[in-house]
């Protein structure tokens, strides 16, 4: 039953998002309130219904219902409950079920928060929310149908890969699609204003905390996916300028732009047209990111068995939505009015620079990811552009970007100073150059890009440590007097100095791990010991046992450093029976310093055992650094909740007066 | 300064900042481009030593020889083979009559050389390019695959 319950909730929620999509624009057009009312419950009720056809194949995955052809696929009586839940959205369907629940959820968000919104513009941000349902909505119900019945129901599913039965897994996709479908409501509202002709900083104003968020939640689904790679794939690599990789990778690069031209917007009723653009650019990216993963068209370690169909139907849609969007954009942009100019040397001309070499580095990367489908496509020749690539394009672009982060926010806006800039600076030059020098006098000999990665490191953390100080006039006034400062310092400058930092820890992470790491790869007999980065490392031996679903070997390392015992480590070699698969489970010890690895492999035959162990300085720092960068964002988007409070509250007098006027 | 002088700065930027992109991503094309051959494709045109490439097909049954970390193998696409070497630990789905990708050079005696070979996530899975050359080879059986994939 639940599944039939599911399948009409979809049916429902197309129809309602069909009607959301027509309904609200021609009362937009005709300025009649009660069409563009209808907006708003129409949102409510396609929400309701995706999330009673979300609960529905839930139960169906709890309940284990194996009349439901895609919990046999990907499900199994015997697995942790914990998988079951995350079965649900563990493939392809599921997966496609969540976007469009989230994708609910978000326009509902719109309506019930967007309050304020003038009546017109809301009404057609939910419209283009309610066309984007409906493409989804026909995508899920024709080529990727969750709630599919098979007759007769086997006895048991056939299991989940077990390489996605892990936690860090479990909650990567949804992190990742909060972040996809987040940009997708800062395309409704650029389409929106292209329809109404109108940008405004009050527009920037409601854009700029929607792709905060999606920008928080892409950084954590992004941090969480190179982590589950680190630990699960077991072969210390974290990044691999994969294609799917890539493909998540540059909706976060243009979201971080739009993040900032947004700003400029809003100070400064200038670079309209191009935030737009933006907005639209970094949809198409969320878009060309489902597509690429879900049609099969890229050979990648992500690549799970796809279905062509799907792929046609995405590329279909991909090529309205953006086709589309860039159509209205190049009739309607130039009509708008632009803001003045404004000198090189200001906080808005850095954030133009910053917009620069983000999108740059967005063309390169989405070069190097599409270049093997046009090549195998013009002429049949197969090939593939490795990190070589991307390192020497993506890192020559970064490294200006870093530099250029700790200068911005010391440039005041319309004209700055770029010596008193640099002068405030020196502090973090200094503390470059001694890191350097650390680098150089304690760790072994490195490449010069290594060197360079610490100094940017110090760089960019004293550097943004500096302009907080500086706000709060830290040690030039009295401590209580700064304190009271810091309490009214806007929390957005908070979370600036936060994501800026987290910034910095990650290059810290990159730069130490590549260029510090060590390594040793060899066949390893009980009592054996070798040394790694200056940590011992015993080999105790392996024994087999039995987990819950699975077959284990299970190696045993007793780590010392001088001496003294450190830590144990056990990895495992799991042979899973459903669906039968080996998985590598790398046993880690992460310290802030470093982390120590280790893998184990097979017998040798002779009572040796195959063994891979790492030491890999400052890794951790990579995704401690992500965190404090969803930190600062989440605490700049709490600074503007605050902002929107007060905004109603001038508004809660006159709104006797004229209910329609909006703000 | 003039309204027309700043503007012509900032495009001036712009243009800095896409030409080096453009000298960058020319420089780096040449050698980092990967391609894909079939052993049957090595066959015909050889490919130096020393060149980086992948080679794809299906590990051979019986060929797979371990030596503490050092494995060494056959590469087929059932028409030609290829002996490869790997130093490390083979990726978790590697075993033998399943495809493969390998990326590495060839050694003057005509081993490959293997830095990489590459994992996939589900044993189901046949990496496109190793079931294309396949096809060509004449040996893909659809039936087998898609009972393998039901």
């Amino acid at each position: 039953m639940t599944a039939e319950i599911g399948q009409f909730s979809l049916v429902l929620a197309l129809f309602v998002a069909l009607l959301q999509g027509i309904v609200p624009l021609v009362g937009a057009y005709r300025q009649n309130a009660s069409l563009m009312n209808f907006a708003s419950s129409a949102s409510l009720v396609q929400f309701l219904a995706t999330t009673v056809a979300f609960i529905a194949l839930t139960v169906a995955y709890v309940s284990s219902d194996f009349s439901v052809l895609n919990v046999v696929k990907n499900s199994h009586s015997l697995k942790p409950m914990l998988y079951k839940i995350s079965g649900v959205w563990g493939n392809h369907e599921g997966s496609l079920l969540l976007w469009v629940w989230i994708l609910a959820l978000f326009g509902f968000a719109v309506a019930a928060f967007g309050r304020n919104l003038p009546g017109s513009l809301k009404a057609r941000v939910l419209a283009i929310q309610g066309l984007i349902g409906v493409g989804f909505l026909l995508f899920v119900l024709f080529t990727s149908n969750p709630f599919e019945r098979i007759d007769p129901a086997p006895f048991d599913g056939k299991g989940l890969n077990p390489l996605l039965q892990d936690p860090g897994l479990a909650f990567h996709p949804p992190f990742l699609y909060l972040g996809y479908v987040g940009l997708s409501i800062t395309f409704s509202f650029a389409i929106a204003a292209l329809i109404e002709g109108k940008v405004d900083p009050a527009w920037a104003r409601w854009v700029r905390p929607w792709t905060l968020a999606a920008w928080g939640f892409l950084t954590i689904g992004i941090a969480l996916g190179s982590w589950w790679a680190y630990y699960e794939l077991g072969w210390g690599g974290w990044w691999f300028w994969d294609p799917v990789e890539n493909a998540s990778f540059m909706p976060w690069l243009v979201a971080t732009a739009l993040l900032h031209s947004a700003i400029v917007v809003e100070k400064r009723d200038t670079l309209k047209n191009w935030t737009i653009l933006l907005a639209i650019i970094a949809f198409s990216f969320s878009l060309l990111g489902t597509f690429l993963v879900r049609s099969g068209v890229l050979n990648s370690v992500h690549a799970f068995a796809t279905d062509p169909a799907r792929g046609v139907f995405i590329l279909g849609f991909l090529i309205v939505v953006i086709g589309g969007s860039l159509l209205l954009y190049g009739l309607r942009a130039p009509a708008m009015k632009g803001g003045g100019l404004f000198a090189p040397i200001s906080r808005e001309g850095a954030l133009v620079l910053n917009n620069l070499l983000l999108s740059t580095a967005t063309a390169t990367v989405l070069l190097g990811t599409l270049y093997p489908i046009f090549l195998d496509a013009v002429s049949g020749a197969k090939v593939s552009v490795g990190p070589p690539f991307f390192n020497s394009t993506f890192l020559p672009l970064a490294i200006p970007l870093v530099i250029a982060i700790a200068v911005g926010p010391l440039l005041p806006w319309k004209r700055g100073d770029l010596k008193g800039a640099l002068s405030r600076l020196k502090l973090a030059a200094f503390s470059a150059l001694v890191i350097m020098g650390i680098s150089w006098w304690l760790a072994e000999e490195a490449p010069i890009l290594a060197y360079a990665g610490m100094a940017l490191f110090a760089w960019l953390l004293v550097g943004s440590l500096v302009e907080w100080a500086d706000r709060i006039k830290l040690f030039r006034i009295p401590l209580a007097k700064s304190w009271s400062r810091l309490k009214n310092l806007p929390r957005s400058a908070h979370g600036m100095t936060l994501a800026h930092i987290g910034v910095a820890m990650v290059v810290l992470g990159i730069t130490a791990s590549e260029a510090w790491q060590s390594e040793r790869l060899g066949v390893m007999r009980p009592g054996e010991s070798v040394t790694v980065g200056g940590y011992e490392f015993r080999f105790d031996g392996a024994e087999e046992l039995k987990g819950p679903n699975y077959d284990y070997l299970q190696g045993s390392f007793t780590v010392f450093k001088d001496g003294d015992e450190v830590v144990q480590l056990t990895p495992e070699q799991r042979v899973y029976t459903t669906p039968p698969m080996e998985t590598t489970e790398a046993a880690i010890w992460p310290m802030l310093s470093a982390d120590l690895y280790a893998v184990v492999g097979e017998e040798d035959g002779k009572g040796g055992f195959a063994t891979r162990i790492y030491h890999k300085p400052f890794i951790s720092w990579i995704w401690i650094g992500s965190i404090v960068m969803f930190i600062g964002g989440a605490f700049s988007l709490s600074d503007r909740r605050f902002r929107v409070g007060a905004a109603r509250k001038k508004k809660a007098m006159p709104v006797a007066q004229s209910p329609v006027a909006g703000v | 300064m003039t309204r027309k002088r700043r503007r012509l700065y900032f495009v001036l930027a712009g243009m800095s900042v896409l030409g080096l992109a453009a000298a960058l991503v020319l420089m780096s094309f040449e050698d980092s481009l990967v391609f894909f051959r079939s052993p049957s494709d090595l066959a015909e045109n050889p490919i130096p030593a020393g060149r980086t490439f992948r080679l794809g097909g299906l590990v051979a049954e019986g060929s797979v020889v371990k030596d503490g970390v050092e494995i060494r193998f056959v590469v087929t696409d059932l028409a030609e083979t290829v002996p490869v070497r790997f130093r490390g630990l083979v990726p978790d789905l590697f075993r033998e009559g399943q495809g493969v990708v390998t990326e590495g050079r060839m050694d003057e005696n005509g081993v490959f050389i293997a830095s990489n070979v590459l994992a996939k996530h589900d044993e189901n899975y046949m990496p496109p390019e190793v079931a294309e050359s396949l096809k060509e080879a004449g040996h893909w059986q659809d039936g087998k695959e898609a009972e393998a994939s039901d």
